[in-house]
């Protein structure tokens, strides 16, 4: 049975847990990358995302991993999307699942679809990592962001995924990029989760 | 390709002006407000009691414990302010959708809600669906609130939570919103309260990201 030594309580347990490792802020970046402090250290790694903002219009934030310190990405994963969106204008808003899902695909996931350029407009949400190091299992992710997309009007859109890489390799490194085009500001912080 | 050198690392001490930060514990405590039993609203404004709402953090986290109504199918909401918590009306564009199911397993599903989701509107945004106010029915929730500080780009939310329906139909409401509220101008207070009557019960924590 479990009793209080072993139970942790959650959301209070983060608090002094959640360690910030690295901090990168866009400048006009093709790719922003992590590629040290991920390992055993912790079990999860959160990646937070403040005001990502693309230099093109009605492109999507994705990401992709390495198991070997960042030379490569391109690990097979599967996922599922889905979206909420609500028009500036009242436009009917809805919830649907979305064609950006993969198949065991080895391309760049997303997790932030069809970010507008407006100079106000931005994406901001999260990123979970489980386990990365562990060498016995797939490696879980779970996202979800708010942003501003391309329509005009722009909607609201609570873009949620969650997939694994179908590795039991560890993970490394990991790497955000625009599906063309730059990151044109914005700030990811990577945190370990004890 | 981005590069050390077209990119800020802020564990640079001596190029970081949050170099300190790193390693270090990040989810800080701002402040706890418990219900006083009888609330009409909970606030947090910068500056006041204690309460850091500014650029202090890039994020923000509200962690909704246990709150519980006074009325039944009362909906929990929030909005923010950018005058110092005098006026709560920001406009805001956002969505709603929930899944739900009822405690004698006859219904159950996931719906987009066009009742609780804005298009610039300036009143409360929903955190949940109106709930019951049994004396063991509460709502819990976290809202995450991004960089309400900046001056550039809108300010965005999500949130998810959940709680008991409405004491005629025993089951729960699991809730997901997420929006902008649509103002370059910098947020400084956030106010929660339910839609008709007082908050009786419950705890909000108000957690600064480092």
């Amino acid at each position: 049975m479990a009793t209080y030594k072993s139970i942790a309580y959650s959301p209070l347990s983060n608090a002094g847990s959640q360690v910030l490792l690295e901090e990168l802020t866009a400048s006009t970046s093709a790719t922003m990358s992590f590629t040290s402090k991920i390992n055993s250290t912790y079990k999860e790694y959160l990646f937070e995302f403040i005001n990502i903002h693309s230099g093109t219009d009605d492109k999507h934030l994705t990401f992709q991993v390495s198991t070997d310190g960042g030379s490569s990405y391109g690990l097979t994963l599967t996922n599922s999307n889905f979206s909420a969106r609500h028009q500036e204008n009242d436009g009917t808003g809805s919830i649907a699942y979305t064609d950006n899902d993969v198949a065991q695909g080895t391309g760049f996931a997303v997790i932030a679809e069809g970010l507008g350029d407006e100079n106000d407009g931005s994406a901001s949400g999260y990123l979970q990592l489980y386990n990365p190091s562990d060498t016995t299992f797939v490696k879980h992710y779970i996202s979800q962001f708010s942003l501003m997309n391309f329509s005009n009007p722009p909607q609201a859109v609570n873009y949620f995924t969650a997939g694994y890489f179908n590795t039991t390799s560890d993970i490394d490194a990991i790497q955000f990029k625009m599906s063309s085009g730059n990151i044109d500001a914005g700030t990811i912080k990577m945190y370990g989760i004890n | 390709m981005a590069t050390y050198s077209s990119i800020r690392h802020n564990f640079s001490v001596a190029n970081s002006s949050t170099s300190s930060q790193i390693g270090a514990g990040a989810m800080k405590l701002i402040k706890s407000i418990d219900s006083d039993g009888s609330d009409s609203t909970i606030s947090f404004v910068d500056g006041a009691s204690s309460v850091v709402l500014d650029n202090t953090y890039k994020t923000y986290i509200f962690e909704l414990i246990n709150i519980h109504p006074e009325s039944n199918d009362a909906y929990l909401k929030f909005q923010c302010s950018i005058d110092g918590g005098s006026n709560y009306n920001v406009a805001c564009t956002s969505t709603f959708f929930a899944s739900y199911h009822l405690e004698d397993d006859s219904g159950a599903g996931l719906n987009y809600d066009t009742n609780l989701d804005l298009a610039q509107g300036t009143g409360f945004m929903s955190i949940g669906y109106g709930g019951s106010n049994l004396g063991d029915a509460c709502e819990v929730s976290r809202l995450w609130l991004f960089n309400p500080s900046n001056t550039t780009f809108v300010k965005h939310f999500t949130l998810s939570g959940n709680g008991n329906l409405k004491a005629a139909i025993h089951g729960n409401n699991h809730n997901f919103a997420g929006g902008y509220f649509n103002t370059t101008s910098a947020i400084d207070a956030i106010q929660f309260k339910f839609a008709t009557d007082e908050i009786q019960a419950g705890t909000i924590k108000m957690y600064g990201i480092a």
